[in-house]
C-alpha cells in the first residue's frame, strides 16, 4: 500500500469524521428536537447505550441488523417517552431526570448486555463511494454507511420541518412559550413528549450505528461519553441543524487526529491530541460567544439557559 | 445463582452425611473429616468485565475451572477500579465471605492498595497478577505471579514476519509501561529475525479499553501500510475485527480471538493462568505458602499459543514451531545482544543474554531498532 | 436495603427567619412530608428493583439482606459504606454551589483531577517540609487548582457567555487529559513501572485515619464544607446575594449586586471542593497522582447533588446512601452472581423514583399548614 505521509493524516481526520461522527449527528439531532420544545434530556447518553446494545442484541439473536437499528429507535423511543412523562409532571426538574435516566439506561444496557459481549452480530454493511480511485486508503475512508447519510439528510429536513411546517410551528411555540401555546390550545406536555420519544428514537439509533457499524462491536466501553458530549454540541450550535452537522463533522474528525498523527510518527503528547475535540470545540465556543446579547435560536422556556 | 449456592449447600449437607457414616464406620474418619473440613475461600479480583474476550477473561476462565476442584470456593467481582474500591472489596471477601486467599488481577491494585490490605490482614494470602514481589520490602503474606507472555508475541512477530507483504507491522497498545513495551520488542525481534527489514509501527491509545480509538488506529495503521496487527489492550476484540474487515491480517493476543477473523488470523498469544492458580490453591489447601515470586512461560505452562490460521505458510509454521519447541526445552532467549534501541543506543551488547527471568527486563522502558514510536 | 437511610431535609421546614422555626404543629406537619414523601419514594424503589431482581432469577428479600449486610450490617460495612461516602460529599458541593446562583456545573471531574495532579506536584516541590506543611501547601494547591478550574468556567459565563454547563464538561476532558500527559510525562516517577504515578509520598506524609475509624479524613473534611456551604449560603449576606442571583438575576442587577463577582467567587469554591477531594485521594488513598483519580466520583455528585435538591445539608444523608449502596454492591456480584451494572440499576430507578416524588409536594392535605 502507498504511503500517503501527512496527505494520509488529512484523510485520515476526513474519514474519521464521516466514520466517528454519525452517533454525535443522531444524538445532537435528537436532542435538538427536544430542546425546541422546551425540554433538556441530558440522558441521551444512556439512550444512546441502550440503543447500542439493543441493536446488538437484536441483530445477533435474529440476524438482522436492521431490525436491530430499528429496535434500538424504539428502546430510544422508549427513554424518551419515560423521561416526557415524568417530566410533565409538576415541579420535577428535567435536567436531574436527564441524568437519573442516563444512569438507569447505561445500568440497564450493560445488565441485559452481558450475554452479547461475545457473540459476533452481523453488521450494517458499507456503500463503496471510493470505487473510482486506486488508493485503499480513499477507498476506505469513503466506504460510508447509509445511517451517515440519512443523518446528512436529517438535519436540513428537519430545519425544513421546524421552520416550515406547521409541526415545526407548534413545536417552537411550545419551545419558546408554553403560556402562548397553551392559550394557542395545544398540549404542552402531549407535544414534549412527542418530541422528546422521537429525539430518543435518534439517539438510540445513534447507539446502534456503534455497535453495528462503527467499530461495530458490543461492549461496555463502547461510549466514552458521545451522548453526553452530543448533547453539548447542541448549544454549541445554537440549536440550528445544520450547524449540529458541522459540530458533528468537526468533532469526528479532531477525535481521528490522535491516531492519525501516530501513524505517520508524531508520538509525543497522544493525550493531550486525543483532548483536541474538547479544546477545539471550547476555543470556538470562546470565541463567537458574546455576554452581551443572549444564544440566539435558544428556546425560550430551556431551563437551561433562561 | 440462587441454584448455586442450593447446590453447594446440598454439598456440604453431603459432606456432612458422610461424616456421620464416616463416624460410624470409624475407619474412614480422617477421610470424612477431611470431606467436611471448610472450604477454602478464594477471591478474584478483576478490572473489567470477566467476558471481555482478553485480560479479564484469561483469569475469570481459569477461576471457572477453580471451582470444579473439591474443597475450593470461588468468590468473584468485577469491574472493581484501582481506588479505595478495591481495598475495601478485598476487606469485604475477608469480612463477609471469609476469604484465605485473594486475587487481585490488575497490575494497579499493588501498590498501595494491596499492600494495604495485606499488611492489615496477616493471615490471608494475597497473591497479585504482575507485580514486583520484594521480599523483606513487602507484607510476607503477598506475593506476585506473572507470565512471560512475550515468547508468545515473539512467536506471533514470526508469523507476522513471514505473512507481510509491505514489511509493515501494526501494534495497538494501551500505555508505553514495562509489560506492554516488551511486548511490542519481542513481537519486533521475531518478525526482525524473518527479515531485518520489516518495522513495527505503534499507535498508543491512551487507556485499556477504548474501542473508538482502537478502531482507529487500526485502520491508521492499515492506512500506512501496515498489513499484520496486533495489540495489548483489554479487550482486542476491536482491533481483531477491524483489520479482518480491512483485509489485513492479526495475531491474537490474551485469549483466543481466532473465531472472529476467520480469514487473517495467523496465530495469538494466549494466556493459561490455570497452572498458576492451580498450584497456589493445591499449596494453600495442604496447608504450605503458596509461592511469593512466581514467573512462567510456555515451558511451564503459564501460556500457550493459538492453533496457526489457514493463512499460515508451511516454512511460517515450520519456523514458529522450531523457535517454539527450543522455548520449551528452555534453551532459547528473545533479548540476546545485540540489541539496539530505536533511539540508536546499543542496549544488549553482543554476547549478552538477558534470561526470561532476569527482573532487568520488567523495568524496560525502551523499544528496539525497528519500532517506529516513542516510550513517552 | 436503604429504606433505612436518614430521611431527606428536602425543602426548609419554614422560611427563613421565620418564626415558626420551633415546635408549631405546621412545622412538624412540614417535617412529615419532607420525610415521608422520600422514604415512599425509596418504598416503591424497593418494589420496583425488587421485581427486577426476581426477573434476573435472584430473591429480593435474600437481595436486600445482603445489600443491608454490605452496607450497614456490620461495623465493618459501615466504615466501607463512611469511607466511600468521603469523596462524594466534597463533589456534590462542586454542583451544589453554583447551583444557589442557578449555574448547572457539571465538570467537578475536571476539577477533582487537576486538584489531585497540582496537589501531587507539590507535594513533590515541598518533599523534606514537615508533614504538617507539606499537607497543607497540598491541600492548598489542589483547592486552588479545582477552584481555577471551576472558577475558569464561571468566567467564560460571566464574561464571555460561554454556557457552563458544556463549558465545564469539556474542561473535564481536557483535565482528565492534561493529567494523563503530566502524570506519563514530566510528573512521572521512573520507578513506577507498570502504573504511571507521580513519586510516591511516602507513608509519613500521608493522611491517616479518624482515631478509632478505619476511616480517612476525607469524611471530615467532606463534612465540614457541607456544614459551612450550608451557613454560607443560607446565614451569610454573601449567600442571600448568591441566591437572590439564582432567584432572578435582573433583580440581583438592580439591587446592585455584583454577579460576575458572586458567580466566580461560587464557582471557585465548588471547584476547591473538588479540588479537596481530589488531594485526600492523592494523600489518603494513593499517596501518588495517577490515572486512577478518573473514578468517576465527579459524575456521581452530579446525581447526589440534585437529588438532594442542592441543598448542602441533604447532601449528606444523600452522599450516605450513595456509599452505601456502593459499598453493598460487591456482595451482590459475589453471593448472588448479580452483575456488577445491577447497582447502576438500583441507582437510577431510585433516582428517578425521588426525582417524580418532588411532584408530590403540598398534594397531600395532611401535610399543610392550617389555618
Amino acid at each position: 500500500m502507498e504511503d500517503l505521509g501527512w496527505w494520509g493524516v488529512a484523510l485520515a481526520v476526513l474519514a474519521g469524521a464521516i466514520r466517528v461522527s454519525t452517533p454525535f449527528l443522531f444524538v445532537s439531532l435528537g436532542e435538538l428536537l427536544t430542546e425546541k420544545s422546551g425540554r433538556i434530556n441530558l440522558g441521551l447518553e444512556g439512550t444512546l447505550v441502550m440503543g447500542a446494545m439493543s441493536a446488538y442484541a437484536i441483530s445477533y439473536m435474529t440476524g438482522s441488523p436492521w431490525l436491530g437499528v430499528l429496535v434500538a429507535g424504539l428502546a430510544g423511543a422508549l427513554f424518551g417517552v419515560l423521561h416526557a412523562l415524568i417530566c410533565g409532571l409538576p415541579r420535577v426538574n428535567d435536567i436531574a431526570v436527564g441524568i437519573a435516566l442516563m444512569l438507569l439506561g447505561t445500568g440497564l444496557a450493560f445488565f441485559l448486555g452481558k450475554a452479547f459481549i461475545q457473540p459476533q452480530a452481523p453488521i450494517l454493511p458499507a456503500i463503496e463511494f471510493g470505487w473510482w480511485s486506486d488508493l485503499p486508503q480513499v477507498r476506505s475512508a469513503l466506504q460510508i454507511n447509509v445511517l451517515f447519510i440519512l443523518g446528512v439528510l436529517l438535519a436540513p429536513f428537519l430545519l425544513w420541518v421546524l421552520t416550515n411546517t406547521k409541526w415545526g410551528l407548534i413545536v417552537r411555540t411550545v419551545g419558546d412559550s408554553a403560556d402562548a401555546a397553551r392559550a394557542m390550545g395545544y398540549s404542552v406536555n402531549l407535544v414534549r413528549l412527542a418530541a422528546t420519544a422521537s429525539g430518543g428514537f435518534l439517539a438510540g439509533i445513534g447507539g446502534s450505528f456503534l455497535s453495528l457499524y462503527y467499530p461495530g462491536s458490543w461492549n461496555e466501553g463502547l461510549s466514552s461519553g458521545q451522548g453526553l458530549m452530543a448533547v453539548a454540541l447542541v448549544i454549541f450550535a445554537r440549536w440550528q441543524p445544520i450547524r449540529c452537522l458541522g459540530a458533528a463533522l468537526l468533532f469526528g474528525g479532531a477525535g481521528a487526529l490522535g491516531p492519525a498523527l501516530q501513524s505517520v510518527g508524531v508520538t509525543q503528547g497522544y493525550y493531550l491530541f486525543n483532548a483536541a475535540p474538547y479544546l477545539l470545540t471550547l476555543v470556538i465556543m470562546i470565541a463567537t460567544c458574546s455576554p452581551t446579547r443572549t444564544l440566539t435560536g435558544a428556546p425560550g422556556e430551556l431551563s437551561i439557559t433562561k | 445463582m440462587t441454584v448455586d449456592q442450593g447446590m453447594s449447600r446440598r454439598m456440604v449437607l453431603g459432606a456432612l452425611g458422610g461424616a456421620a457414616a464416616g463416624t460410624a464406620l470409624s475407619g474412614f474418619l480422617p477421610l470424612s473429616r477431611a470431606l467436611a473440613a471448610k472450604k477454602l475461600v478464594v477471591g478474584f479480583i478483576y478490572v473489567g468485565p470477566r467476558d471481555d474476550f482478553g485480560y479479564n477473561q484469561a483469569h475469570a476462565e481459569a477461576a471457572a475451572m477453580l471451582r470444579s476442584m473439591s474443597g475450593v470456593k470461588v468468590v468473584e467481582e468485577e469491574k472493581v477500579p484501582e481506588t479505595l474500591d478495591v481495598q475495601k472489596t478485598m476487606e469485604s471477601m475477608i469480612n463477609l465471605d471469609g476469604a484465605e486467599l485473594v486475587f487481585p488481577t490488575s497490575f494497579g491494585y499493588f501498590d498501595p492498595h494491596m499492600l494495604k490490605v495485606a499488611a492489615k490482614y496477616p493471615d490471608v494470602e494475597f497473591r497479585h497478577c504482575g507485580g514486583m514481589f520484594k521480599a523483606g520490602t513487602h507484607p510476607a503474606n503477598t506475593g506476585s505471579y506473572f507470565g512471560y507472555i512475550d515468547e508468545g508475541q515473539y512467536l506471533n512477530g514470526i508469523a507476522a514476519g513471514h505473512a507481510t507483504k509491505s514489511k509493515k507491522l501494526g501494534f495497538v497498545a494501551a500505555k508505553p509501561i514495562p509489560q506492554v513495551l516488551r511486548n511490542i520488542n519481542a513481537f519486533t525481534l521475531g518478525a526482525r529475525s524473518v527479515d531485518p527489514s520489516i518495522t513495527t509501527q505503534v499507535i498508543f491509545t491512551g487507556d485499556w479499553s477504548m474501542p473508538i480509538k482502537e478502531a482507529e488506529a487500526t485502520n491508521g495503521l492499515v492506512n500506512a501500510g501496515v498489513d499484520v496487527v496486533t495489540c495489548h489492550v483489554d479487550s482486542p476484540k476491536v482491533v481483531v475485527e477491524t483489520a479482518e474487515r480491512r483485509g489485513a491480517f492479526t495475531c491474537g493476543y490474551h485469549a483466543n480471538q481466532a473465531p472472529l477473523a476467520p480469514k487473517g488470523y495467523l496465530t495469538g498469544a494466549e494466556w493459561n493462568w490455570i497452572t498458576v492458580y492451580k498450584d497456589f490453591v493445591t499449596k494453600a489447601q495442604a496447608g504450605e505458602k503458596p509461592g511469593q515470586f512466581v514467573r512462567g512461560g510456555l515451558k511451564e505452562g503459564f501460556i500457550k499459543t493459538s492453533a496457526y490460521g489457514p493463512a499460515v505458510s508451511p516454512e511460517s509454521k515450520a519456523a514458529g514451531e522450531a523457535v517454539k519447541a527450543k522455548m520449551m526445552a528452555g534453551d532459547f532467549s528473545i533479548f540476546s545482544g545485540p540489541i539496539s534501541t530505536n533511539t540508536g543506543k546499543e542496549i544488549v551488547a553482543a554476547g549478552k543474554t538477558y534470561g526470561q527471568t532476569d527482573l532487568w527486563l520488567e523495568g524496560m522502558d525502551w523499544l528496539v531498532e525497528g519500532v517506529v514510536g516513542s516510550t513517552s | 436495603m436503604v429504606d433505612e437511610t436518614a430521611p431527606l431535609p428536602t425543602r426548609p421546614l419554614a422560611p427563613a427567619g421565620s418564626p415558626l422555626a420551633g415546635l408549631s404543629l405546621d412545622a412538624l406537619r412540614g417535617t412529615a412530608e419532607a420525610v415521608l414523601i422520600p422514604v415512599g419514594a425509596l418504598v416503591a424503589t424497593a418494589v420496583v428493583f425488587g421485581i427486577f431482581v426476581a426477573l434476573a432469577g435472584a430473591d429480593p428479600l435474600e437481595t436486600y439482606e445482603l445489600m443491608y449486610r454490605g452496607a450497614f450490617g456490620t461495623w465493618f460495612s459501615w466504615q466501607n459504606t463512611l469511607q466511600r461516602t468521603a469523596p462524594l460529599l466534597l463533589t456534590a458541593l462542586c454542583v451544589a454551589l453554583p447551583a444557589q446562583l442557578g449555574l448547572v456545573i457539571i465538570g467537578g471531574e475536571g476539577a477533582l483531577v487537576i486538584g489531585g495532579m497540582c496537589s501531587a506536584a507539590a507535594g513533590m516541590a515541598m518533599m523534606g517540609a514537615p508533614p504538617w506543611l507539606l499537607l497543607g501547601v497540598m491541600a492548598l494547591a489542589g483547592m486552588a487548582a479545582g477552584g481555577a478550574w471551576i472558577a475558569l468556567a464561571g468566567a467564560l459565563r460571566q464574561f464571555r457567555g460561554v454556557n457552563e454547563t458544556i463549558s465545564s464538561l469539556l474542561l473535564a476532558y481536557i483535565a482528565i487529559a492534561l493529567m494523563n500527559h503530566m502524570v506519563e510525562g514530566p510528573l512521572r516517577d521512573p520507578a513506577s513501572l507498570n502504573k504511571p504515578s507521580t513519586p510516591p509520598l511516602g507513608e509519613a506524609n500521608m493522611i491517616g485515619s479518624i482515631p478509632g475509624l478505619d476511616v480517612h479524613w476525607g469524611l471530615v473534611f467532606g463534612l465540614v464544607a457541607c456544614v459551612a456551604s450550608y451557613v454560607l449560603m443560607r446565614r451569610t449576606t454573601f449567600g442571600f446575594g448568591a441566591r437572590m442571583v439564582g432567584g432572578n438575576v435582573r433583580a440581583a442587577r438592580m439591587a446592585g449586586l455584583s454577579v460576575a463577582k458572586l458567580g466566580m467567587i461560587t464557582c471557585f469554591l465548588a471547584g476547591a471542593a473538588a479540588g479537596l477531594a481530589g488531594m485526600v485521594e492523592v494523600a489518603a488513598v494513593h499517596g501518588s497522582a495517577n490515572g486512577s483519580l478518573v473514578a468517576g466520583y465527579g459524575y456521581t455528585g452530579i446525581l447526589i447533588a440534585f437529588i438532594a435538591r442542592q441543598n448542602p445539608l441533604a447532601v449528606i444523608p444523600v452522599a450516605l446512601m450513595f456509599g452505601g449502596i456502593a459499598a453493598s454492591g460487591g456482595l451482590l456480584q459475589r453471593r448472588l452472581d448479580l452483575p456488577d451494572a445491577t447497582i447502576l440499576v438500583l441507582q437510577g430507578i431510585a433516582f428517578v423514583m425521588i426525582l417524580a416524588s418532588d411532584t408530590l409536594y403540598g398534594r397531600f392535605r395532611v401535610f399543610q399548614p392550617r389555618g
